[in-house]
């Protein structure tokens, strides 16, 4: 079971994620947006995206070290494990409240928006059901598990993160997931399926971050390319027959 | 010299009598899709008036187009790249769907489907964006005709910067109208906004468009261009504006709002200009200086020198050919007629007008006196200085001068014609008073009042050897409604959208110039009226005569 769990099924949603992706892009390109709903309604929006998002990118980067970066590195560079204790709640505790507020603000603006409820997609509903599951299992996992340490002092740099590192490396320890408490488990598991979803929803804005506008020029002048007819790659059976 | 050449355009406002054909005929081509229900790519304005969307030329709201900052660089107004980044998640200057309008349709079926009763059943009309009833409180066009009432005229941005000169006195009103497309910018702020780069410009013929493929929908172009001619589709989430027509500008064919205008106001030709001075035209420190500025990076089609590197750049023996035919080239530059559009934008915009002259004449015709005499019509453009700081206002960021000198020059065209058209020696003073010779007021009036089809358009037809590459690569229909893409996973039209062929328009393209009739002659045809050219009878228009006829 545990074999299945931490190891088959994490393997199973990262080929989704990957493979979803390639296929997206592949031929849905037009799809390929962040379908903004700001020209039905904008003041709640103007708070709680903002909120949300940043509160997010704090989330992610939070993950990141955490997961990454192993103990004794840490150490190494002389961060004790309170310390890294103090910031890592702190941060998260900052971050996590940001998205979790900005979350319901913008949940209740579709909800309860017209255009933007009429404008929701199916997919969308499932989506926000696994990112907020996620969100708030996280959230518990901080408050309830690093704070007030209910149900005994877990260390998931000892335990989860390693996991998620021999994860990364092909060679999982499907153990240290199974000796993780419930918390941590359930999050880790959404978390997947939130992966596995990823590529078929709104969620693949996130990859369009616009970083190259920092570097390029500020007007593109575009011409033919006498290797493609037009941008869209052409379907099979309409090669060009003069090359 | 970096020679580029630019599709351009230019409209003569004195003909627009703002019957809004331009406007119904390109939504019909382009935005009578779901999510663009509230786009015009083209629209008519009556000025004065709010615009659409409303006050949109208010950029200390807005933010729109270029600034230059302290070292007299160019900078978007809206803020710089890292800036654009950070507020990316919410954008703080995108105007609502109220500050267009709410788009609606009617009930049309409770008309048939009502029982008997006693009063007659009403269409009410239903929100195309929530779907519920609503009350019809402003369109892309409410206060068309008002010209500026108090309603609205106070809220006009041009009028309130000239606010102390203009007094709303009924007798003093005045308007006119100006239709709109995107501007297809020299140096377009809509594209330094985007973030993803998907706005881009076409080497080739200078033509803006947005690449649907590459478009996340971040509406950092709605906020940067000034002109607000770029729309957000709220079912597709991308951006859309103005193609040119792209399709039919390719195979000769003008823009869909040139072919349908019934006042034949449009021109359409080729501009050649120099890239390299671009930049330093559009920094120039003076905002008067910018008219003149953008004039100078025009490159004289006729010059050798010119067409040396026109040709070296790449650029067809016969394009350059229609660069010296363009009636463009001619308005802008030989007879100096037509002003840009608020130039103070920096964006070097390519679509052009020629100011109004009519309320002038119809001002002194009031007063009893002759209004095409020379004296009494030049004398009405200085006294009548309302209008013209107005219109100094949208044209050449408030030097008087410029607009002036243009309404000078149409105002002595009608003086001179007239004489020649009374049957009375034509008067050479009358052209050298506003710098002309007789020929050169002969020509312009050609252009302006009798220019026939192919003169008002001179559109080479892109060449046949990049006509693959330059098909659909911009703006394409949404095609969810005609089978492809999906409706309901990803959101509205993803999938691949279905490519315009450029068959058909060129098909269009043959038709219209064909001197043969519209039908095949052997065949005994339906004729569909709607697309019959006026040429001849085409068989099946009326029944076979009987055999004693």
């Amino acid at each position: 079971m545990s074999t299945f769990l931490w190891v088959v099924v994490p393997y199973v949603c990262l080929t989704v994620f990957v493979l979803g992706h390639a296929w997206r892009y592949h031929y849905d390109k037009f799809g390929w947006t962040t379908r903004s709903s700001q020209l039905y309604e904008r003041k709640l929006l103007r708070i709680g995206s903002p909120l949300f998002h940043f509160g997010m990118l704090g989330v992610v980067g939070g993950h990141v070290i955490g997961l990454l970066v192993p103990r004794s590195w840490t150490k190494a560079v002389g961060i004790g494990d309170h310390l890294y204790h103090v910031v890592a709640v702190t941060g998260g505790l900052v971050a996590g409240v940001m998205a979790v507020v900005g979350m319901a603000i913008l949940i209740y603006r579709r909800r309860t928006v017209g255009p933007v409820f009429s404008a929701t997609t199916a997919m969308d509903k499932v989506m926000y059901l696994f990112l907020g599951a996620a969100i708030l299992l996280g959230m518990w996992n901080t408050i309830a598990g690093s704070i007030f340490t209910l149900g005994g002092e877990y260390n998931y740099r000892e335990g989860v993160s390693v996991w998620y590192r021999s994860f990364l490396a092909f060679q999982p320890d499907a153990g240290l997931m199974a000796d993780a408490p419930l918390g941590f488990q359930l999050h880790a598991l959404v978390a997947f399926g939130l992966f596995a979803l990823w590529p078929f929803t709104r969620l693949v804005h996130v990859f369009s971050a616009p970083v190259g506008y920092l570097t390029r020029p500020y007007i593109v002048y575009r011409s033919r390319d006498d290797q493609q007819l037009g941008s869209h790659t052409p379907r099979r059976g309409w090669d060009r027959i003069n090359k | 010299m970096r020679v580029m050449a630019q599709m351009a355009m230019v409209m003569n406002l004195d003909k627009c009598i703002g019957c809004h054909t331009c406007s119904v005929t390109c939504k019909q081509a382009w935005t009578n899709r779901s999510g663009t229900e509230y786009i015009w790519f083209n629209n008519v304005e009556t000025r004065p008036g709010l615009g659409y969307p409303r006050t949109y030329e208010d950029q200390t709201k807005w933010k729109g187009g270029w600034e230059l900052n302290k070292n007299g660089r160019m900078k978007l107004k809206g803020g710089g790249r890292f800036k654009s980044l950070v507020t990316i998640f919410s954008n703080p200057k995108l105007p609502s769907i109220d500050e267009y309008y709410e788009p609606w349709t009617y009930d049309y079926a409770t008309l048939t489907d009502a029982p008997a009763q006693e009063h007659t059943p009403v269409a009410r009309p239903k929100s195309l964006i929530s779907g519920k009833n609503m009350k019809i409180s402003w369109s892309a066009n409410w206060d068309d005709d008002l010209g500026g009432s108090t309603e609205t005229a106070h809220r006009d941005p041009m009028l309130a910067k000239i606010a102390d000169k203009v007094k709303f006195e009924f007798e003093q009103t005045f308007m006119f109208y100006l239709p709109r497309i995107c501007e297809h910018c020299l140096n377009p702020s809509c594209a330094a906004s985007c973030p993803s780069g998907a706005i881009y410009k076409r080497e080739e013929d200078g033509i803006v468009l947005v690449d649907q493929d590459k478009c996340r929908g971040w509406r950092k172009c709605v906020s940067g261009c000034p002109y607000k001619k770029i729309y957000f589709n709220h079912r597709t989430g991308k951006a859309e504006k103005c193609t040119f027509c792209f399709p039919r500008i390719e195979v000769g064919l003008p823009t869909v709002c040139a072919e349908t205008c019934v006042g034949r106001l449009r021109y359409i030709g080729l501009m050649l200009y120099d890239a390299d001075k671009v930049l330093e035209a559009a920094s120039t420190e003076d905002e008067h200086g910018l008219y003149e500025a953008q004039r100078d990076v025009f490159l004289d089609p006729f010059d050798p020198e010119v067409m040396r590197e026109a040709e070296k750049a790449g650029i067809a023996r016969d394009w350059i050919d229609a660069a010296q035919r363009s009636p463009i080239y001619a308005l802008i530059n030989t007879f100096r007629v037509a002003l840009p559009l608020h130039p103070e934008y920096r964006t070097m915009p390519m679509v052009w007008y020629i100011p109004p002259l009519s309320p002038v004449v119809d001002v002194v015709q009031e007063t009893g006196e002759d209004a095409e005499d020379k004296g009494n019509l030049f004398a009405a453009i200085d006294a009548l200085r309302i209008p013209v700081e107005y219109l100094a206002e949208l044209f050449t960021a408030g030097d008087v001068a410029p607009v002036d000198a243009v309404l000078k020059k149409l105002a002595a065209m009608r003086c001179y014609m007239r004489d020649i058209n009374m049957g009375r020696e034509p008067d050479a003073s009358i052209p050298a008073a506003v710098g002309m010779s007789e020929e050169e007021m002969y020509d312009m009036y050609r252009l302006l009042a009798i220019a026939k089809y192919d003169e008002r358009y001179v559109i080479p037809s892109a060449h046949t050897e990049q006509a693959h590459s330059l098909e659909e690569l911009g703006t394409e229909c949404a095609v969810s409604e005609y089978g492809g893409g999906q409706h309901d996973l990803f959101g509205e039209g993803s999938g691949t959208p279905t490519p315009i062929a450029v068959e058909n328009f060129e098909m269009l393209q043959d038709r219209q110039t064909s001197d043969s009739l519209a039908g095949p002659e052997n065949k005994r045809a339906r004729v569909n009226l709607l697309n019959w050219d006026g040429k001849g009878s085409p068989p099946g228009l009326f029944p076979p005569k009987g055999p004693d006829s």
